[in-house]
């Protein structure tokens, strides 16, 4: 593989990753991080839609009258992910229905259509591709991360394998409720972000204002 | 070719499209329409081609809650070999007697709930299902003798968020609690949703339902209700989680109540159902 496409995957994983540094795709990173195995599978099926959603309307940008470029885009993200959640219906039965809602809202998600407006309206579909792909894998790094904070410390488990022996189930380990709430991932995620910033610091935005220095202050 | 300057229309319907800016308006409602015929065939090609197999978890994993509340489920086991000790019946809920009136293997109660020939709005709702199915499916396991073991009925009503749909599993007097399991809910995470919990679902067993006098007397609560034999007929509500305890003492209050399946259990022990 060649370097640049090498870089079109890794970069949105730490350098310009879509949740923490774009801070797209929050809303369903709130809703199913609260067990690492629908993190996963809402992480696949992220990855899998925005790869086909930007190679496909890459291949039809030439073809796409401006006036009516999102609905497009819209309808082809819709169809796509009409078809994951047949899919996973037909196929992973159990995880679809924890899944219920979540998997519709993948068109809803804003990394799918920023990726398509800012990326595949103007490339090739092949990066294009690669790029949704990349995207997808730096959505499903934080996924999975905020996952296993909030399943570990929320219910004592990873992938529901019982690492923490909770009170309930007569171990130690009295577990925070609040992880397993939907706010939570919001915590979790902005010490994610603060801890991204502090490791890379090219990432904090340029003030846009500055405090006036108060005179005569003691 | 002729002459280079000729002005007529390029010749093709291909052709003539492409000449067209890309944003004239013939140009943009064709695209428009042109694509959404090839998504909707996608997407409805999609559907009509994975129903049946979707069809078949569904059954599947109801069957598999059927066991699951009558203690036959084990991991591994074949589910649809180890379904067919039941006996699927109907069961008219405001007669209390077995109907014929649909096949009880095919029947949807879910959907018939909905379906306003086939249900009733309730006024006195404690459920808060706001429509019942007017047929009810439950499974009765026969022993070997072809004596009622086991009656599983189907339950469902209001929590905090969400509809609970479960199987409540009694013995053969209709009375003694067998087991009670939800497989349909979306309560909350670690609160509501402990009524998976295999703690608390393990307080259903050898509860009694009825009280001496008749009256439903099971209930969900924090504390023992005062003139209630706590050991019989209370169950502990879940810490944290007071409205979903209190939609599932509402929900299988109503379903063994006169609204739901008391005349049922009464004529199967008179031998009238």
């Amino acid at each position: 593989m060649a370097g640049k496409d090498f870089s079109m995957l890794k970069d949105p994983l730490v350098d310009n990753n879509p949740i923490t540094l774009q801070v797209l795709g929050i809303c369903s990173a709130l809703a199913v991080t609260s067990s690492l195995k629908v993190a996963l599978v809402m992480a696949i099926a992220v990855t899998l839609v925005t790869a086909f959603s930007n190679f496909f309307i890459s291949l039809l940008r030439n073809q796409i009258p401006s006036s009516i470029r999102i609905i497009v885009q819209m309808v082809i993200i819709a169809s796509l992910v009409i078809l994951v959640d047949q899919i996973l219906k037909a196929f992973l039965y159990e995880i679809s229905k924890t899944l219920s809602v979540f998997v519709g809202l993948i068109i809803t998600n804003c990394i799918v259509m920023g990726r398509a407006e800012a990326y595949a309206m103007k490339n090739p579909p092949i990066p294009s591709f690669l790029d949704g792909i990349g995207n997808g894998l730096g959505y499903s790094l934080i996924l999975l991360l905020v996952g296993v904070v909030r399943e570990l410390f929320g219910a004592g488990s990873l992938f529901g394998v019982q690492i923490l022996e909770t009170v309930n189930n007569g171990g130690w380990y009295v577990p925070n409720g609040l992880l397993l709430l939907p706010p939570s991932a919001f915590f979790v995620i902005g010490l994610l972000i603060w801890g991204f910033r502090t490791w890379k610091p090219a990432q904090v935005e340029k003030r846009e204002y500055k405090i006036m220095e108060s005179e005569g202050a003691h | 070719m002729p002459n280079a300057e000729n002005t007529t229309a390029p010749k093709g319907l291909w052709a003539r499209f492409n000449a067209m800016p890309l944003d004239s308006a013939p140009r943009t409602i064709t695209v428009a329409v042109v694509l959404c015929l090839v998504c909707s065939m996608i997407v409805s090609g999609a559907a009509v081609m994975l129903k049946p197999q979707q069809e078949i978890n569904k059954t599947l994993d109801k069957k598999t809650n059927i066991l699951k509340v009558a203690g036959l489920y084990t991991d591994g086991v074949d589910v649809e070999k180890a379904f067919g000790s039941f006996e699927p019946r109907l069961v008219d809920v405001a007669t209390g007697k077995f109907s014929t009136a649909a096949d009880p293997v095919t029947y949807d109660q879910q959907a018939a709930a909905k379906d306003p020939a086939q249900s009733i709005a309730l006024v006195n709702d404690p459920a808060s299902i706001k429509r019942q199915a007017k047929l009810a499916s439950v499974y009765l396991l026969r022993d070997d003798a072809g004596q009622i073991e086991r009656i599983i009925l189907p339950i469902h009503g209001y929590g905090l968020w969400s509809t609970l749909y479960g199987f409540i599993a009694l013995n053969a007097d209709g009375n003694e609690i067998y087991g009670l399991r939800f497989y349909s809910h979306a309560e909350t995470p670690g609160l509501g949703a402990e009524v998976d919990n295999p703690k608390w679902m393990a307080q259903w067993p050898g509860k009694l339902v009825y009280g001496d006098d008749g009256a439903v007397d099971i209930g969900v609560s924090k504390a023992v209700p005062a003139g209630i034999d706590g050991s019989k007929y209370h169950i502990d509500a879940i810490a944290g989680a007071t409205l979903t305890s209190r939609g599932v003492d509402n929900l299988v209050k109503f379903w063994m109540g006169e609204q739901g399946f008391k005349t049922f259990l009464d004529n199967l022990k008179k031998g009238e159902a």
